[in-house]
């Protein structure tokens, strides 16, 4: 009896004492949850469209959209980059101005993702395998925003004499948060799930970070210096094109593409906020 | 009161997995703290090496944080703890006071299953995403609360905080037993005052446990709590990560750091006391001689133990907390040198017109006064506040401490293997290997831990990955290399002592009732002792411990403590 | 054992407690210090050389003496028994007792009191004021500007590039703060207040060579105040466990002449 009583306490034990701990962090690798159907970072919404997904051929991209991107108001001054916390990267140079937020003298905003965010839920595309490269050198990632597709692999090198670590602060892919001595091999990163925009940052060099936009179609660009993009060629239909800047938030737009329209040119304005 | 009666195991899981018989417990403890500290030790292997060729990069910074969290945490609860206060204390204790059994036997038995599980999340956690907890064996918050601040603060972390938890619960159960055998279960004759000096440390060691570890439960609730539950006990306002201020608001890291050394503090009185008490009774043991001051040392014990309780802050100097309160704490600290002057002096003195055999118990009990005298001088550096100002985090805190309850309480730990191994299993360990054994252990770790308190003077700083990086860490560094050659030797020469154990377990010289001579009533059960300790009836105590007399002649010059009818 | 003819002995065991005291004493007598170049920092150094002095003498003594009873109580000769009266155990007691405190408190008491008046005292109304935010992996160094108020903060407005610190642009006392990664200049010979704040987890700030260490606490202002005795550079590192960086969280202290201060400080332009 007392034999009984003492195995049913120590079979219990174990079970109440893990009574403190909630959802772990996030699983490794792949998520495998479904996926969120928050509006505002590039997902799938729910099937609207009933019809069957075919492989993308992409001669059925027929009608170029382009645009560009403004910033309204005050140019915000924009700081050389002080890297007085290591001397090494103090060291290797002018580490340049901030690229947080770059406005041209007529207004144009560079660094801003733009996606078609709806629109080609019919089509299915394949995952790229060449990876997308970010390096990190002179103490700064280059690019400053990127885009790689969902599944697509991020590579990321550390070309400096100095070590980096490459922290990524995902509210939808897993966090992870590795070390990259100076000359170590590159670190490679997949993302199974859409989301614009990631952060990646450098902790060690605060002033290091890059974004990435992780979306499931290769319809995407990033503004240049004079705030032109250009997504390439898209079948005729309806669609919903966002543009994320880091700083300055978020901004959508619906268009509807006809076989016989014409080239679409799209303009977003951004402000501070 | 008599131990509550349990029969004769008979089936093989009765006498040796779950066992109630506290000899069987207590082999258990210290097999498993063996194990650990193969682990503990590999980890320190890794981190020695990490440091001192920092170019090669053996492990990343994160991991390396996870190794010297680890190693810290396994040693302290899982290999000292386990072995010295919780496997030789459940062994002796009722076999040094003329009981059958412990208190409790069946408390006991889940004392040491509770830990089992404790070990296996501790091991577990390294191979979990983000690596095994790395907030140090610390864990101060916001560091081990936020997963976003080191990877060892995600699934880890709480893994960590788990185990910790079950420890506490083992460590409570155990020493409860404690106490109250201690207390009710004494022979006949043995009041508190012929109890040997072993067996005042354990009661003290118990109790200051049992009193200390409440907050600290405490506080590892309230982390768990502010990881998984959204509270915010020691997170306060305004923290920012990657531009984002987080959602906690109101709460205070210093609460955990006061939480956590008021059982940190006590916590390494619970840890050396048994090794001062061992060391008593093994020159006692050999020098044939009784302990100079026995009556003193006790009221020493007890003041140490009264003044652990109230000299936490100590750890906190430079935290921020109010200064004044600081100096009360620094003012408090240095007087339990006093106390420890008593014990250091007794310790000596035990040696005056003695008579010492040098049989291999002996070398460790004797090195080990002279660490006790290193180790506690350095203790008054960091006690007095001004000076921890420079000290503080730095190698000479990691050297201080490791001498204490790395080097004073692993000492010891081989001294009580190599004496009461008769006791165990019937047999004595190689002598020969085991004074090897003393030399190649003994010296490496005493001399590279005193190397670390010069490292700390010249400034080198704790839990650096790489301390490359700073000019000033330069000089410190130099001794690097030195320090770490020692540590190879060190765990290298455990290979040693694993063989000599193990071998003599099984083939060892065969030795009777009480091969050491010696008057405690522990040896006057047969070797090895078998359920319920005495085949006949309990010894009837007439005596103190030390009635040994050096002027006799040699096999005559002891009076065991208990009559054993 | 025993059973065997005559107990093992071993005397000579008892040299190595002499060769331990001197050992030890000897190396700590060699000097590990490192310069020091902070006025305080006098004062620090001769409690450490006080505790040296009298611990190490202590110490050696006791070896001696452990060695001494090893060497001659060691080669097995029968000794006449010791019985020592309780009265005399006490006072082996109580000697020890007030010869420990005396020596210990007298460090705590009268040698580090007056240091610690010093470092935690009231500053002199001219004394020059920064302030140091540790965050991962850096410090970053906030100049109050000609103004010599330090503005208001906001954690919300917080961005690595523009704006470390978070400064609130409508408080007037921000405008003109300076913000500079890793760099703190301070004067010579006039006391220089720290002002210390996290922004993320606990960090450390330490300057050996100036003898100074605080914690600088999320949610917290702490303080610490020195006076530099002597130009230079002197490195910043942090001395508490902050994460994965901890040991590269590198800075410079630029003790410089009041002129020289001045001049950078006119150079700098306010952040906001």
């Amino acid at each position: 009896m007392r034999r009984l009583l003492a195995y049913s306490i120590l079979v219990s034990l174990p079970l109440t004492a893990c009574g403190g701990g909630d959802d772990p962090a996030p699983a490794p690798g792949g998520g495998s949850a479904t996926p969120s159907a928050t509006p505002e970072n590039g997902a799938q919404t729910g099937g609207t469209s009933t019809a069957t997904v075919k492989d993308w051929d992409p001669a059925a991209g027929t009608i170029a959209v382009t645009g560009s991107v403004v910033f309204t108001g005050d140019t915000p001054k924009r700081r050389k980059l002080d890297m007085g916390s290591d001397p090494k990267c103090e060291g290797m140079g002018d580490g340049g101005l901030d690229e947080s937020a770059i406005v041209g003298p007529s207004g144009e905003l560079a660094n801003v993702f733009v996606w078609v965010r709806k629109g080609l839920e019919g089509w299915k595309f394949a995952t790229p395998t060449e990876p997308v490269h970010v390096a990190q050198q002179g103490c700064t990632y280059t690019p400053h925003v990127l885009g790689v597709q969902v599944g697509q692999p991020l590579e990321i090198g550390n070309a400096d004499p100095v070590s980096h670590n490459v922290h990524s602060f995902g509210k939808k892919n897993p966090g992870f948060n590795q070390t990259q001595a100076p000359g170590s091999a590159g670190l490679t990163k997949v993302f199974n799930r859409s989301e614009v925009l990631l952060p990646l940052k450098c902790d060690i060099h605060g002033w290091m970070s890059t974004f990435v936009g992780v979306v499931e179609n290769p319809f995407f660009a990033v503004s240049a210096e004079d705030g032109s993009f250009d997504l390439g060629q898209l079948p005729p239909g309806t669609y919903q094109i966002s543009a994320r800047h880091e700083i300055f938030g978020l901004q959508k737009q619906d268009i509807t593409i006809t076989a016989d329209g014409g080239p679409q040119t799209l303009s977003f304005s951004f402000s501070e906020e | 009161m008599a131990v509550e009666e349990h029969s004769a195991p008979t089936s093989f899981v009765q006498k040796y997995i779950f066992s109630q018989d506290h000899k069987v417990i207590g082999l258990q403890y210290i097999f498993t703290a063996l194990f650990m500290a193969i682990v503990g030790g590999g980890l320190a292997v890794m981190i020695r090496t990490q440091i001192t060729w920092p170019e090669k990069a053996m492990v990343t910074p994160e991991a390396y944080l996870s190794l010297v969290t680890m190693h810290g945490t396994i040693m302290v609860f899982f290999v000292v703890s386990l072995a010295l206060v919780s496997g030789f204390g459940n062994f002796l204790i009722p076999l040094m006071i003329g009981a059958r059994d412990m208190a409790y036997p069946l408390l006991n038995m889940l004392s040491y299953w509770t830990i089992v599980p404790a070990c296996l999340l501790v091991l577990v956690s390294f191979v979990v995403e983000g690596g095994a907890a790395a907030a140090g064996w610390t864990a101060y918050p916001p560091l081990s609360a936020l997963p976003e601040a080191v990877p060892g603060s995600g699934l880890g972390q709480t893994l960590w905080l788990l185990a910790m938890a079950l420890f506490i619960v083992s460590f409570t159960m155990g020493g409860l037993n404690y106490i109250v055998t201690i207390l009710n279960c004494r022979a006949k004759g043995m009041s508190l005052m012929r109890m040997p000096l072993t067996i005042w440390t354990y009661f003290m060691s118990s109790i200051l446990g049992v009193l200390s570890f409440p907050p600290l439960t405490a506080a590892a609730i309230m982390l768990l709590l502010d990881r998984h539950g959204g509270t915010s006990f020691f997170l306060p306002d305004g923290l920012v990560f990657n531009n984002e201020v987080l959602a906690h608001e109101g709460g205070t890291p210093l609460l955990f750091q006061h939480l956590f050394w008021f059982l940190g503090h006590p916590e390494v009185y619970v840890l050396v006391l048994p090794g001062i008490g061992i060391t008593f009774d093994l020159i006692a043991t050999f020098a044939r001689r009784p302990v100079f001051g026995y009556k003193t040392s006790v009221y020493a014990l007890v003041v140490v133990g009264f003044l652990s309780m109230i000299v936490w802050g100590h750890h906190m100097y430079v935290t921020g907390m109010n200064p004044y309160v600081g100096e009360y704490f620094s003012v408090a600290t240095v007087l339990i040198t006093a106390p420890f002057a008593v014990l250091g002096m007794n310790l000596v003195a035990s040696l005056w017109r003695s008579r010492i055999r040098m049989e291999v118990p002996m070398y460790w009990a004797l090195g080990t006064v002279a660490v006790i005298g290193l180790g506690g001088f350095g203790g008054l550096f960091l006690a007095t506040s001004i000076s921890d100002i420079y000290f503080h985090d730095s190698f000479f805190v990691v050297g201080h401490f490791h001498l204490m309850i790395g080097v004073v309480t692993v000492l010891s730990i081989f001294a009580g293997l190599y004496h009461w191994f008769p006791k165990m299993f019937g047999r004595v360990m190689n002598a020969r290997l085991g004074k090897l054994h003393f030399w190649l252990t003994y010296v490496p770790m005493v001399t590279l831990f005193f190397l670390m308190h010069l490292q700390g003077m010249s400034g080198l700083l704790r839990r650096y990955y790489d301390h490359s990086i700073y000019e000033f860490q330069k000089p410190g560094q130099e001794l690097a290399l030195a320090i770490t050659l020692l540590t190879y030797t060190a765990f290298a020469a455990q290979g040693i002592f694993f063989w000599n154990f193990f071998r003599s377990m099984f083939s060892g010289e065969k030795v009777g009732e009480n091969p050491w001579n010696a008057t405690t009533v522990e040896w006057t059960t047969p070797s090895p002792a078998g359920h319920g300790n005495w085949p006949g009836a309990l010894p009837v105590i007439d005596r103190h411990p030390y009635d040994y007399d050096p002027a006799a002649a040699e096999d005559k010059d002891y009076n065991p403590q208990g009559v054993v009818a | 054992m025993s059973e065997s003819n005559s107990p093992p002995r071993n005397p000579r065991f008892g040299i190595l407690f002499f060769v331990f005291g001197i050992a030890v004493v000897g190396t700590f007598a060699l000097g590990w210090l490192p310069d020091v170049k902070s006025a305080h920092g006098h004062g620090i150094d001769g409690v450490i050389r006080y505790l040296l002095g009298t611990t190490g003498a202590l110490f050696l003594l006791g070896c001696i003496v452990l060695g001494f009873f090893v060497m001659k109580y060691g080669r097995g000769e029968a000794q006449t028994r010791a019985i020592v009266s309780g009265k005399a155990q006490a006072l082996w007691a109580v000697v020890p007792v007030l010869i420990m405190c005396a020596i210990s408190e007298v460090g705590v008491l009268v040698m580090a009191l007056p240091v610690f008046g010093e470092v935690y005292g009231e500053p002199p109304a001219d004394a020059y004021h920064v302030e140091v935010v540790g965050k991962q992996f850096e410090w970053l160094v906030r100049y109050p500007g000609p103004d010599g108020v330090f503005g208001e903060v906001d954690h919300e407005k917080v961005h690595e590039t523009r704006n470390p610190l978070g400064l609130v642009k409508s408080d007037p006392a921000a405008l003109d703060d300076i913000v500079v990664r890793g760099k703190v200049h301070i004067p010579v010979d006039r006391m220089t207040v720290v002002h210390l704040r996290a922004l993320d987890v606990i960090h450390s700030f330490t300057v050996p060579l100036f003898r100074v260490k605080q914690d600088t606490l999320p949610g917290y202002e702490a303080f610490t105040q020195f006076t530099a005795t002597e130009a230079g550079t002197f490195e910043l590192a942090c001395a508490e466990l902050c994460g994965l960086g901890h040991y590269r969280m590198q800075g410079s202290v630029i003790a410089e002449s009041e002129e020289s201060l001045q001049n950078w400080l006119n150079g700098q332009e306010p952040w906001l």
